[in-house]
């Protein structure tokens, strides 16, 4: 699913540079659950935000199901993100004037679909994090685990190929952290292919294969057992 | 363009606008203000306009008046301050010496000019009116209305000098009863019987008339106060395509040749032009249409700026945002083009509320000064002035949009959502 050869990022801070990334070579297949660990500076925001084409690589190939990421403009990246992908983000990034069901419908509307199936699918996806019957609120609000899960919906509901969640978990108690770990797996289980940014042991022994990181260069990439997050709920 | 028809695009930017109250109405406030001042001041300025033109409709706009002062400067054998007396033989050589003259007549008056005014007197009622003595032909120049079934003197009254008048709606109100009919009926003025022809309609605006003037044949008020050859005044109407300025000073210097006044005496004869009082007025109203477009446009566009000010303020504030839709698939033009509609359709409603209230107020204005002696009549804004406002502020609006819009679309994804 994804494909990355020998990457490079580095980053101009004044007059001298920055190299994040120093050669990363990694792949994920699809119906992965991968964590990508790492101390913060080590590179693994960098790695996601190219992962999402937030971010463009210095040098290196990006294949992502079968499609070479180069040279793109922000029109074309803006509709790859939008048909390829699923952003998650720590701090939940809900569009604080519109309401879980519009927050969830609005990468539908840039998929020109019309408003009353837009909102239906919507709901639909609310459904599957359990928040139908707050479809009407406002993020203000919801907690931060309902936003969590209003964030997830909004992801999925472009049916994207890659969900990327960058520290997911960054801004709840453990508690809630489980329960979205929790849909996370489940969302994993219907076969999507999940990339998850943390530096939580607990949260990254819950997927299946650990990459860790450290100054730009991937130094562990193991399977692991998954630990069901159910279990702590 | 297609974002443009797209009901999508505007319910989210109805939602981004009515989300954001405050932020929505202070935006507007500047537009709304400044199209508020431009229909207001034009309206107001072409309302003055009308009500100078309506002041002045019952007088020829290529009028002007003449009449004998004393010399100030000693000429051929006389002496400084001799007084001047225009006479009856003056006229045929004005109307040969001038050709641009349409109509000349003498006027005479009594009671007008602080004299004693004459003694009118009906049964038991009496009063003191002022009484012009007048040829027909002065009504080619300045209209009298007459009431129904009554008349202006005629040239068969100047002929057998007859004791016939006109009177005016406060003379009958004050000598007649009020179902009595004054046509046919008597009056006594200065002790001399007079037969009622007419009863004319007062119009503001016509100088120093009143509604209580009587007129009378020119002849008959010769005879009456013996005036002889001597006349009070020249009344004159060039024709339409004269200089009325130059006819004027060719009155004046006709006159002196007749009246053997040093041609440099400016004082000898004074006149009045009705013309050049009216380009005068006109040119006040003008400048004033002027000074409305340039305040209005300028305040207008001021509003604009503002707009784009708030805008670019709020693209600031909604980095995040924007970042999150850029995230999740919304390209720089479908960014760009949101704020660019938002600012063109925050500007059009404060324009269009504008206008609905600016008019709503020029309308009330008419409605306040309806009846009254002030001139101010019918206040509009001509509709490609309102129209050449609304597209000034579509183009701005667009204009002004693309700042905050730019800046938007400046801001890449990433950044926007590594701001915490």
């Amino acid at each position: 699913m994804i494909e990355i050869k020998d990457l490079h990022k580095s980053y101009k801070m004044g007059s001298n540079s920055l190299h994040v990334l120093k050669g990363i070579n990694f792949s994920v297949d699809k119906g992965e659950l991968v964590a990508i660990m790492g101390s913060s500076g080590s590179g693994k925001s960098t790695l996601l935000n190219i992962l999402g084409m937030l971010d463009v690589a210095d040098t290196g190939d990006y294949t992502l199901d079968g499609v070479p990421i180069k040279d793109m403009n922000e029109t074309k990246a803006a509709q790859y993100r939008n048909k390829f992908l699923g952003f998650v983000f720590q701090s939940f990034n809900l569009i604080n004037y519109k309401s879980a069901m519009e927050n969830v419908a609005l990468p539908l509307y840039y998929q020109r679909m019309p408003r009353k199936e837009r909102q239906e699918k919507a709901l639909k996806y609310l459904d599957q994090v359990g928040l139908k019957e707050w479809a009407t609120h406002l993020p203000s609000e919801l907690s931060g685990g309902q936003k969590q899960r209003v964030a997830i919906a909004r992801a999925m509901a472009a049916e994207p190929k890659v969900l990327l969640a960058d520290e997911p978990t960054g801004a709840l108690d453990s508690t809630t952290s489980y329960e979205v770990m929790d849909l996370i797996q489940k969302i994993n289980d219907e076969g999507n292919t999940i990339l998850v940014v943390t530096h939580e042991e607990d949260i990254a022994h819950m997927c299946k294969r650990i990459v860790h990181l450290k100054d730009g260069v991937i130094v562990e990439d193991k399977k692991v057992k998954q630990v069901r997050a159910s279990a702590y709920v | 363009m297609r974002q443009l028809f797209d009901s999508n695009t505007w319910q989210e930017i109805f939602q981004s606008i009515s989300k954001n109250k405050v932020r929505t109405f202070l935006t507007m406030i500047g537009v709304f203000v400044g199209i508020y001042i431009y229909v207001g001041l034009s309206g107001a300025s072409k309302g003055l306009d009308n009500g100078f033109e309506r002041q002045f409709e019952t007088v020829a706009m290529n009028t002007m008046f003449a009449w004998a002062q004393s010399t100030s400067m000693p000429y051929d054998g006389f002496k400084t301050g001799r007084q001047l007396q225009l006479k009856v033989g003056d006229i045929d050589v004005l109307q040969n010496r001038i050709p641009e003259i349409e109509y000349i007549t003498p006027r005479n008056a009594k009671g007008v000019f602080g004299d004693t005014p004459g003694v009118v007197v009906r049964g038991t009622k009496s009063g003191n009116y002022a009484v012009y003595g007048d040829f027909p032909v002065f009504t080619r120049i300045a209209t009298k209305k007459i009431y129904d079934g009554g008349r202006f003197i005629n040239d068969e009254d100047i002929e057998q000098t007859r004791k016939v008048c006109v009177i005016g709606e406060r003379t009958q109100k004050e000598l007649f009863d009020k179902e009595e009919d004054p046509i046919g009926g008597y009056i006594r003025i200065d002790n001399i019987y007079f037969q009622v022809i007419g009863v004319h309609k007062f119009t503001p605006g016509g100088g120093f008339e009143s509604d209580s003037d009587i007129f009378i044949p020119f002849t008959t008020y010769r005879k009456l106060y013996n005036t002889g050859d001597n006349i009070g005044w020249l009344t004159m109407a060039a024709y339409d395509d004269a200089d009325v300025i130059q006819v004027e000073k060719d009155v004046k210097s006709v006159l002196k040749s007749i009246h053997r006044v040093h041609p440099d005496d400016e004082r000898a004869f004074g006149s009045f032009n009705l013309g050049e009082i009216f380009n005068r007025i006109m040119g006040f109203s003008n400048g004033l249409t002027f000074l409305s477009l340039i305040v209005g446009i300028a305040t207008i566009l001021a509003g604009i700026i503002g707009i784009g000010n708030i805008l670019l303020i709020s693209v600031k504030e909604r980095t995040k945002e924007l970042g999150v839709r850029r995230a999740l698939g919304a390209t720089p033009s479908e960014v760009r083009n949101q704020i660019i509609i938002e600012s063109l359709f925050l500007t059009l409603l404060a324009g269009i509320i504008g206008i609905i209230i600016g008019a709503l107020t020029l309308k009330g204005i008419d409605m306040a000064t309806q009846g009254t002696d002030f001139p101010y009549a019918n206040p509009t804004v001509p509709i490609p002035l309102v129209l050449g406002a609304l597209g000034l502020m579509i183009i701005l609006g667009t204009l002004i949009g693309l700042i905050p819009a730019q800046r938007a679309v400046s801001i890449r994804p990433i950044d926007a959502l590594r701001e915490e």
